[in-house]
C-alpha cells in the first residue's frame, strides 16, 4: 500500500539574486513500512524535500510544480487545518541537531504532552502515560524522571531519542528524518540508528532517511535515492544502488568511503566543488565535474530505469562493480 | 539561592555605603547651601548662627561621620530647605513617582511587545516597516520636546486631558494612590506616556529582534512540525524564549524610569522625587540628594536582583549560584 508518493515536485526559492530550484522535479514513492534513504551532499535539495511533504518550507521558498499523494489524498489541495492536522500525527519528523530542536525553555514533559494533545483529545494524565511510555521505547532509562528534565541536562544522543519518542507519540505513517545522527558521534548514530529502524518496522512507519552518509544508510535502507542539484539522479534497491552504482556521481560519492577492502589505497575525491545553485550549467549539472562528459551532456539527460528498477539520469551509465 | 540573595544584600549595604560617602563630599564641593538659605542682607551674626544650626561649622569628615551614625538609626538629616527629615520628605514623594513608572512600565509591556511581534513575525507588511519607523523616532525625539508637543495637543488643542500635575488620590488596599480615581489616570496618562516612548520603542525592537531570530530556530521548525496550533508555537515556543532578554532590559529601565524621570516630572510639574532632587540639587539641599540617591542605589540593586530570580524562572538554564565564595 502506497504511503507516500511524490511526482515531478519542483520547490524553488525566489530569491533577490534569482530563483534557486533546490527541488527540480523530484518523484518517488514509498509503501507501508518501507525504508528509502535520500542522500546528497548539502544544498542537493534533499532536506528541501523533506520539508516540502511536511509543508514547512519557509518564505521565500515555494512549491511551483508537481504533487505529493499521502495515502492518495493531494496534500496541495489541503486547507493550512487540514496540513496542520496531519503534522506531528500522520507525518512526523526529526532535526539534524538534537541540541537546536528540543526548545531549550521548557521541560520534556511539556513538549511530548502537547504534541499528543494537539492531536488527540486526552487528560492530561493519559497524555504524561503515554509520553512515559514513549520515552522507555526509545531506550531512555528512569523515563518518569527524565520526563522532569529541560533539553539542557540530557545529551545529544538522549535528546535525539527524545525527538524520536516524540515524532512516533502519535503513530505516524511516515517519518521523515532529516540527517538525524549528522550531528552524533558514530557510536551513538548507531543507537539512533537502531531506535528508529525498530520502532519503525514495529509499527509500519514509511521511513525517509535524509544524509549525505552512504555507510549510514547502507545498512538501513530498502531503497537509495541519489539527489544532486535538485534532482535525483539515481535511485533503486540499496543493493543495486551499492554495488552497482551506475551514475558516475554515486561511483564518486561510493569511492570516497572509507572501507576495509581498500586498505593502504587513497580514496577517491569527487572533483570540483558542490555547485552553485543560482548558476546551474544547462543540460546535466554534475557535467562540470564528471570525468565521463560530453557534448551530450548540455542537453538534460532523462531518467532511464531498467528491469530492475534501478534508474539512473545519464548519459553514460557506469559498470563497475565497487569493492564490498 | 538564598546565600546569593543574602549575599547581594550585603554587596548592596557596601554599595549604598560607597555611594553616601561620594554623594556627601561632592555635593559639599559644588556650592555653599548656606548663599541659598540666608537672605543677602543678613549680618555677620545670623550667618554665623545658621551655619552653627546646620551643623557645616564642623570639617567636613567629621560632618560625614556624624552623618553616618544618624542613618545607622535611620536619620538622613533634616532638609536644609524645609526643616523636615530628608527621609520623610523623599517618601511623600515616591508614590507620585512609583505610580508614574509603574503606569508607564506597563505602558511599555502592553504596547512595546505586541508590535514587536507584529513587525516581526510579518517583517515585509507596511504596517510592520511604519511600526519600526515610529520605534526610530521613539528613541531619538528629545523627551521634553515630545512631552511638550503632547501637552499642547491633548491639552491645549483637544483639550481631553489635563496638562499638569497629580489628580485626585484615593486609598486601595492600604495605598494612597491616583491610579485609583478617574481624575488621576486622566492627569497620569500623558506623563506616563511620555516616559513610556523611549522604552515602547526599546521593547518593539528587542521583541522583533528576538522573533526574527528565534523564528528560524530548529525548536520553532520542530514545535509546527510536532502539528501545534500556531497560536500556541508563537505564545509559548517563541514567546518564552525571547522574554528573557525583555525582561533584564526592562528591569533595568524600571530603575532608570523611577530615579531619572525628572524631566517629565519637571515637563508635566508631577509631584514626584524627580522634581525633588533638582529642586533639592538646585538648593544644594545635601541631605535629600544623599539620602535620594541612596535610596536610588538600594532600589537598583533591588531590580537587579529581583531580574536575576525572573531570568532564572524564565531560563532553566540559569541557575542562581553564589559566584563569591
Amino acid at each position: 500500500m502506497t504511503v507516500i508518493s511524490v511526482e515531478g515536485l519542483k520547490t524553488h526559492f525566489l530569491t533577490r539574486a534569482g530563483v534557486v530550484r533546490a527541488v527540480d522535479g523530484v518523484s518517488f514513492s514509498l509503501d507501508r513500512g518501507e525504508v528509502m534513504g535520500l542522500v546528497g551532499e548539502s544544498g542537493s535539495g534533499k532536506s528541501v524535500t523533506g520539508f516540502s511533504i511536511i509543508g514547512l518550507v519557509d518564505a521565500p521558498g515555494k512549491i511551483v510544480d508537481g504533487s505529493i499523494f499521502f495515502h492518495g489524498d493531494d496534500l496541495s489541495k489541503l486547507s493550512a487545518r487540514q496540513m496542520q492536522a496531519l503534522r506531528g500525527s500522520r507525518i512526523a519528523m526529526i532535526f539534524q541537531d538534537p541540541m537546536m530542536t528540543l526548545n531549550p525553555v521548557l521541560r520534556i514533559d511539556t513538549q511530548m504532552i502537547e504534541a499528543i494533545r494537539a492531536h488527540e483529545k486526552v487528560s492530561r494524565k493519559e497524555a504524561w502515560t503515554r509520553a512515559r511510555d514513549g520515552l522507555a521505547q526509545v531506550g531512555i532509562p528512569s523515563p518518569e524522571q527524565r520526563l522532569r528534565a529541560y533539553p539542557h541536562q540530557l545529551s545529544g544522543g538522549m535528546r535525539q531519542r527524545v525527538a524520536i519518542a516524540i515524532a512516533f507519540l502519535n503513530n505516524p505513517d511516515l517519518l521523515i528524518a532529516d540527517e538525524p545522527t549528522t550531528a552524533l558521534d558514530v557510536t551513538i548514530q548507531a543507537q539512533i540508528v537502531h531506535v528508529a529502524q525498530k520502532l519503525c518496522r514495529e509499527r509500519g512507519t514509511a521511513l525517509i532517511w535524509i544524509t549525505h552518509d552512504l555507510a549510514v544508510v547502507a545498512g538501513l535502507a530498502d531503497r537509495i535515492a541519489v539527489m544532486y542539484a535538485g534532482r535525483i539522479v539515481e535511485a533503486g534497491d540499496t543493493d543495486d544502488v551499492i554495488d552497482h552504482p551506475r551514475h558516475p556521481y554515486t561511483v564518486g560519492l561510493l569511492g570516497s568511503v572509507p572501507s576495509a577492502n581498500q586498505r593502504g589505497q587513497r580514496l577517491t575525491q569527487i572533483p570540483g566543488m558542490t555547485p552553485n545553485m543560482l548558476a546551474l550549467p544547462e543540460g546535466c549539472a554534475f557535467r562540470d565535474r564528471c570525468t565521463h562528459s560530453d557534448n551530450q551532456c548540455s542537453k538534460a539527460p532523462q531518467v532511464s530505469t531498467d528491469e530492475r528498477g534501478h534508474a539512473i539520469r545519464c548519459f553514460h551509465p557506469q559498470y563497475v562493480k565497487t569493492p564490498a | 539561592m538564598t546565600a546569593f540573595i543574602i549575599r547581594r544584600l550585603l554587596q548592596a549595604v557596601l554599595v549604598v555605603f560607597l555611594m553616601s560617602g561620594i554623594v556627601f563630599f561632592g555635593v559639599n564641593v559644588i556650592g555653599d547651601p548656606v548663599d541659598m538659605l540666608i537672605s543677602p542682607d543678613a549680618d555677620q551674626d545670623e550667618i554665623a548662627r545658621t551655619i552653627e544650626a546646620l551643623g557645616l561649622d564642623r570639617p567636613i569628615g567629621e560632618q560625614y561621620l556624624y552623618f553616618l551614625k544618624g542613618v545607622a538609626t535611620g536619620d538622613f538629616g533634616k532638609s536644609f530647605i524645609f526643616g523636615e527629615p530628608a527621609l520623610k520628605l523623599i517618601l511623600q514623594h515616591m508614590p507620585a513617582t512609583v505610580e508614574l513608572a509603574l503606569l508607564s512600565l506597563l505602558m511599555a509591556i502592553v504596547f512595546g511587545i505586541p508590535l514587536g511581534l507584529y513587525a516581526g513575525l510579518y517583517p515585509d507588511r507596511k504596517v510592520s516597516k511604519g511600526i519600526v519607523a515610529g520605534s526610530i523616532l521613539g528613541f531619538s525625539l528629545p523627551t521634553f520636546w515630545v512631552g511638550l508637543m503632547m501637552i499642547m495637543l491633548f491639552a491645549v488643542i483637544l483639550g481631553w486631558l489635563p496638562s499638569t500635575g497629580r489628580g485626585d488620590t484615593a486609598v486601595f488596599l492600604g495605598i494612597e494612590s491616583s491610579l485609583w480615581t478617574r481624575d488621576g489616570l486622566s492627569h497620569l496618562f500623558l506623563p506616563a506616556l511620555n516616559l513610556a516612548l523611549t522604552n515602547i520603542s526599546l521593547v518593539i525592537r528587542l521583541t522583533r529582534a528576538g522573533v526574527r531570530e528565534a523564528m528560524h530556530q530548529d525548536y520553532i521548525k520542530f514545535a509546527r512540525a510536532k502539528g501545534l496550533p500556531e497560536s500556541r508555537v508563537i505564545s509559548v515556543h517563541l514567546m518564552k524564549n525571547i522574554l528573557i532578554p525583555i525582561v533584564t532590559v526592562l528591569g533595568l529601565e524600571f530603575g532608570g524610569l523611577l530615579a531619572f524621570s525628572v524631566v517629565t516630572e519637571s515637563i508635566f510639574a508631577w509631584p514626584g522625587m524627580g522634581k525633588l532632587l533638582i529642586d533639592s540639587l538646585l538648593q544644594l539641599d545635601r541631605p535629600v540628594v544623599v539620602a535620594y540617591l541612596m535610596i536610588i542605589v538600594l532600589f537598583f540593586v533591588v531590580i537587579n536582583l529581583v531580574v536575576d530570580i525572573l531570568y532564572s524562572i524564565l531560563d532553566p538554564r540559569v541557575r542562581l549560584r553564589d559566584q563569591g565564595a
